[in-house]
């Protein structure tokens, strides 16, 4: 059986328990139980997070011992970044045109 | 001689903030200036080929500046902005919202809260602006306007390019 999954970063990070486990993430690695600790729902709602952090490529599960560990994954938390760069690019814009305008006053 | 700088733009954790960061080459009272006198402001506010246009101004908590922002084939865009806090050369805090041309804000459009802080930095001037919005959806409407607004100038530019024969 085959299963369709349509998950990219984005939709990983429009709930705020993901983007919470992300945060933590940044921090360390850490195991399910780990992660359950700091929040109030149960270890079966965070483990469904991070599943589907793990489905969107943003974390990555790894065997450690007898334990797994989500690791971030920062090439994916790049494409987030990307999103923002339309954005950047019209400040720099702006804010290259403020620079000629400056050196135009200090004359 | 003008060195380039890096604009920096994070989304703030709490999700509903962008927060963009910039160094500029001239004391903190120039840069003051260029963001607060209307006539300044019509050189560089408006990526180009956009271009602004100061219809009023009253720099003043309470006070407003009602601009339009033109395209390169005359469509225009207004803006309002609502001064609340200004505390010269360190602080101004706006309210800014899409509007029609006598400044009856458009429905529908997320208003945005700006906090730009002015910080002198070595021998130039260190600027963060904070837009916030009311939530995040309101953020990621903007953002995805931003991206659109950044490939149409984008296309902009080019028809300039290919009006000079550069192309």
């Amino acid at each position: 059986m085959t299963q369709i999954t349509r998950r990219d970063v984005f939709q990983a990070i429009a709930d705020p328990t993901r983007r919470a486990i992300l945060g933590l993430l940044l921090a360390q690695a850490m195991t399910p139980n780990a992660l359950a600790e700091h929040f109030k729902s149960s270890r079966q709602a965070v483990s469904k997070h991070a599943n589907i952090l793990a489905e969107c490529g943003l974390v990555t599960p790894e065997m450690a011992g007898r334990e797994i560990y989500y690791h971030l994954n920062t090439q994916k938390i790049k494409e987030i970044d990307a999103w923002l760069e339309p954005f950047r690019q019209l400040w720099a814009d702006r804010f290259d045109q403020l620079d000629q305008l400056l050196n135009h006053l200090k004359k | 001689m003008i060195t380039t700088h890096e604009t920096k733009i994070i989304k703030a954790p709490t999700g509903n903030k962008l927060i963009v960061t910039r160094n500029f080459d001239a004391p903190v009272e120039k840069v003051w200036s260029a963001w607060t006198d209307s006539k300044l402001l019509d050189d560089w506010w408006a990526p180009r080929p956009w271009k602004a246009e100061t219809k009023s101004m009253r720099l003043s908590e309470g006070g407003q500046w009602l601009y339009s922002m033109v395209g390169p084939t005359g469509e225009r865009h207004w803006c309002r902005v609502d001064f609340k806090t200004i505390v010269p050369q360190k602080k101004l805090a706006v309210v800014s919202v899409f509007c029609d041309e006598n400044g009856n804000t458009t429905a529908g459009m997320p208003p945005m809260h700006w906090l730009t802080e002015f910080r002198a930095k070595d021998a130039g001037t260190a600027i963060t602006v904070e837009i916030a919005f009311d939530n995040e959806a309101d953020l990621d409407k903007i953002v995805a306007m931003g991206f659109k607004e950044g490939f149409t100038m984008g296309l902009g530019n080019l028809d300039e390019l290919l009006a000079h024969g550069r192309v």
